[in-house]
């Protein structure tokens, strides 16, 4: 419980100080200028985008290995947030490029393959909604999770060879690329931050799902004891 | 009973369950004729237009109509709980999937038979020279259509609204498949027709990964 409580209190106060270091200690870009800060939000929310939807992989082959309902319950966690983490990646996304590329959207390998992992995780979401019998619901999402996991590199390649406009990885990108030191250290501090949350954000709704499975089964008990109840009356009566 | 001749019996028991009716066969070339007419009404395209559209109608008309065409390859064994059957037989799982991937590999490869020739003449592209590496590209093509294709009916068919759940599920996945495709076919279609590695290439590596998965997969699938 204190676990929960400061966990949220870290991840409260490291999100509210990389919104300030992303606004006021990062230099001015020069020639994007403030547009440029958006960077600070939207390459973290892919960061923990990935970080959830690897998570789901990892949760959807040990529950096929195990069976272990926890799998399960942590796989659908990180699916849910990390559509969402994509959402906001896919929001900040046409935000910054409108001013600075002069377009909304564009086909490029990166755009596309992110569009694409947002719909193949909405559809294992909305799978899982329509499999009525629960052991049916957790394995065959966690198969179609595999598959929609060995899709990722295939899309990105195929739309790599296809056309690609989104800039060349800064950060790692070989000769030619790098952050100014603050910059780096401020995107540093942001990712910490939105993972960190997103990492909250997943336990919580893995709690949830728990607490789900813990009330049906409660509920199972409770009819079961209806049932059995007049039986017991007559023996004693 | 080895894999390859439980497979092959399958494959025999699809085909009869088939052609008894033909209706699957039947329903699935009309509606790729219905897209490929649709498009004209929609684009009006000239000689030119086509030969550059072409390749992406044709393969939209594939996709569209296999996952229509795919959608009772599970469900109908629901009816009479015959899967239930299959599963008490001493085979693997894989050969039950095999099996039917084989049968829907012919249905749609038929289908493409029939409409790739119409496709041709009513958008006057000429396919002389280039048969041969045509059926390749569309052999390709149709196999990660159906591996996949199988696999998510095997899943779709456990769900509620599975007619409309598993073009949801096939068509994002099938993405790499397509842009390979229509590539490869676009080289087949130039002044000039070239077989692009790449792109055959990379559907071969889509039909690798894929074929993998779902015999590594096969047992959850078919499970009770």
């Amino acid at each position: 419980m204190t676990g929960r409580i400061a966990s949220r209190i870290a991840a409260a106060a490291l999100i509210f100080f990389a919104g300030y270091a992303a606004l006021f200690i990062a230099p001015d870009e020069k020639t994007m200028h403030v547009i440029q800060r958006i960077f600070y939000f939207h390459v973290p929310s892919w960061i923990a985008m990935f970080c959830a939807f690897t998570v789901v992989f990892v949760a959807n082959v040990a529950y096929l290995a195990t069976r272990n309902a926890k799998w399960d319950w942590l796989g659908v966690a990180g699916a849910e947030t990390g559509v969402v983490c994509c959402t906001i990646g896919l929001i900040t996304g046409p935000l910054w490029a409108k001013p600075v590329w002069g377009i909304w959207w564009t086909w490029d390998a990166r755009l596309t393959t992110t569009f694409i992992l947002w719909l193949l995780y909405i559809c294992y979401l909305l799978l899982r909604g329509l499999i009525d019998d629960p052991e049916k619901k957790s394995t065959l999402s966690a198969v179609f999770g595999i598959f929609a996991f060995l899709d990722v590199p295939l899309v990105y390649v195929s739309n790599r060879l296809w056309r690609t406009q989104h800039p060349q990885p800064v950060i790692l990108g070989g000769s030619g690329s790098g952050l100014d030191p603050t910059m780096s250290k401020v995107l540093l501090v942001c990712t910490l931050a939105v993972v960190g949350v997103m990492i909250v954000v997943l336990m919580d709704r893995y709690r949830l799902e728990r607490l789900r499975h813990e009330f049906e089964e409660l509920q199972i008990e409770v009819e079961s004891r209806i049932a059995e109840a007049p039986a017991i009356a007559r023996e004693r009566g | 009973m080895n894999t390859p001749r439980a497979a092959a019996i399958l494959l025999a028991k699809e085909l009869r369950l088939e052609f008894r009716t033909r209706e699957l066969l039947s329903a699935t070339i009309i509606f790729g004729l219905v897209v490929v007419m649709m498009f004209s009404f929609a684009f009006d395209p000239t000689a030119a237009e086509s030969r550059r559209y072409g390749p992406g109608l044709l393969w939209i008309a594939f996709l569209f109509a296999g996952s229509l065409m795919l959608n009772p390859s599970f469900a109908r064994e629901q009816t009479n709980d015959t899967l239930d059957a299959l599963r008490m037989a001493p085979i693997s799982s894989f050969a039950i999937l095999l099996g039917k991937m084989l049968a829907n590999f012919i249905f749609m490869s038929l289908a493409e038979l029939v409409l790739v020739p119409v496709f041709g003449v009513l958008y006057n592209v000429s396919m002389a020279g280039i048969v041969w590496r045509l059926i390749l590209v569309l052999a390709l093509g149709t196999v990660g259509l159906t591996v996949t294709g199988t696999v998510f009916s095997a899943i779709s068919a456990h769900a509620r609204m599975r007619e409309l759940l598993l073009p949801l599920l096939l068509l994002p996945i099938l993405t790499p498949l397509l842009i390979g495709a229509v590539e490869a076919t676009a080289a087949l279609f130039t002044e000039q027709p070239a077989l692009d590695r790449m792109w055959v290439a990379l559907l071969a590596g889509f039909d690798i990964v894929f074929l993998t998965a779902s015999w590594l997969l096969c047992d959850y699938l078919i499970e009770e």
